[in-house]
């Protein structure tokens, strides 16, 4: 924050549109995962340059992140920002919530008695927020219109000094390789968990044998194990959005497959002499499974997939998975037992 | 989308024309750019294009335009199969 700004409705913050250190160093955390669920903005007016009762007002999320790229892509302008509440959570999926909703916009308006401050009635709400905004009902519950903007922030400068003029290209949502590799972080943090507890079976379950069980076993089947899961586990969360539009097929089940298959099997074979071929199969098949069950989880971080669609592949896709995972189960046991000559 | 495909013939969207009025608010808030406006009447012109979210329908002040909106994402979806609908969320380690 820089300043305040005198308005008839009180002082109200003055924002930089340059991001400090502090700024990019929240985000990269963000990104990580880290501090993603709890990075919010306290809703309310905020301002940019000098603005006066004609300049626009530009409403969008209070996710920090979401906020930074917006006041951003507002240097230069002379603009108000009316920040909502949408529990720290960026605009689409806030708007899917119905958290960046026509009430709550109204309710915003009114708190910060936008109405006083400009001497025009019209807010512009971000493309994306559509989906929890119903724009012809705003004017029932205050005097204000709304105008959507396009997609992207970095539109946003040029759509107000056109006029508020969006082409086709502004108005459409792309799905980039930069887009998509800022997601991959997140991924990784989501599974910490499930690594733990996968891992801590896996080493388990490689020391049954014949003789009931070995801690030897245990480490080096366990080992070979695990890095065959690691190997679909990055093939799943990490290839398969990187190569996305690559990948043949448009199930992302079988886009899971197509990378964790290949990965998953030549890491198996550098442990051929530990874990023999039964081995060799089982590992291939639990790690294919893993890759595949987190290609089709990717679907959610898509812009383009609809909830139909991703139904249709889970009825697919579920079970090929969860027999493929039994399968990789009672062999790996089994293997145990017979040192992987089977 | 234009780099992106995905399923065919599962979108549930629908446009009753006798019921548009041809204020093109679906045109501006589609992000796949599936409807435009032909004349004085929408059009959908991509439809194994919709991704379902239902901004369209959200902002659609006559009803015509109707799609089951929803979220295409595989974690949340297997929420609703096991907690149902209600309850299934895409709690903190989601969108």
């Amino acid at each position: 924050m820089k300043d305040f700004v005198e308005t008839p409705a009180g002082a109200v913050p003055r924002v930089h549109t340059k991001l400090s250190w502090r700024d990019r160093f929240g985000t990269f955390r963000a990104r990580l995962g880290i501090t993603r669920n709890n990075y919010k903005v306290t809703p309310g007016l905020y301002c940019v340059g000098s603005p006066t009762p004609e300049s626009p007002v530009v409403a969008t999320a209070n996710y920090k992140l979401t906020f930074d790229i917006v006041r951003k892509e507002m240097n230069g302008l002379d603009a108000w920002l009316l920040i909502l509440d949408t529990r720290g959570i960026n605009v689409w999926c806030a708007a899917g919530k119905q958290l960046f909703s026509t009430e709550e916009l109204a309710r915003r308006i009114l708190l910060t008695q936008l109405a006083d401050i400009v001497s025009h009635r019209q807010v512009i709400v971000p493309q994306l927020a559509a989906t929890g905004i119903a724009a012809h009902k705003l004017n029932n519950l205050c005097d204000f219109k709304a105008i959507y903007s396009p997609v992207r922030a970095s539109d946003l400068k040029s759509f107000i000094k056109s006029g508020y003029k969006a082409d086709e290209t502004m108005r459409s949502v792309t799905f980039t390789l930069r887009e998509r590799a800022v997601l991959v972080p997140v991924e990784f943090w989501i599974l910490r968990k499930y690594i733990f507890i996968v891992s801590a079976i896996i080493f388990a379950l490689s020391g049954i044998g014949p003789g009931i069980f070995s801690f030897a076993a245990a480490w080096s089947r366990g080992a070979a194990a695990l890095a065959a899961g690691g190997a679909g586990i990055f093939a799943g969360a990490c290839l398969t959005p990187i190569l996305l539009p690559w990948l043949p097929g448009r199930q992302f089940w079988i886009k899971g497959i197509v990378t964790g298959l290949p990965l998953s099997l030549a890491v198996s074979l550098s442990f051929s002499n530990v874990i023999g071929t039964s081995g060799i199969v089982a590992a291939t098949l639990f790690a294919t499974a893993a890759s595949s069950y987190l290609a089709m989880n990717f679907t959610g971080s898509t812009p383009y997939t609809s909830p139909s669609g991703v139904e249709k592949e889970m009825r697919r896709g579920i079970p090929a998975q969860a027999l493929a995972a039994l399968a990789a189960l009672a062999l790996w046991i089994g293997s145990g037992f017979t040192g992987g000559a089977a | 989308m234009k780099d992106f495909r995905y399923l065919d013939k599962v979108a549930t969207l629908r446009l009753n024309k006798d019921a548009c009025v041809g204020c093109g608010m679906c045109v501006t808030v589609c992000p796949q750019r599936v409807v435009h406006l032909n004349g004085k009447k929408a059009e959908i012109m991509d439809l194994d294009g919709c991704m379902e979210c239902g901004a369209c329908t959200m902002n659609c002040p006559t009803g015509a335009i109707a799609v089951t909106p929803g979220v295409g994402c595989a974690a949340y979806i297997i929420q609703t199969w096991l907690k149902g609908k209600d309850k299934a969320s895409c709690g903190p380690d989601c969108c």
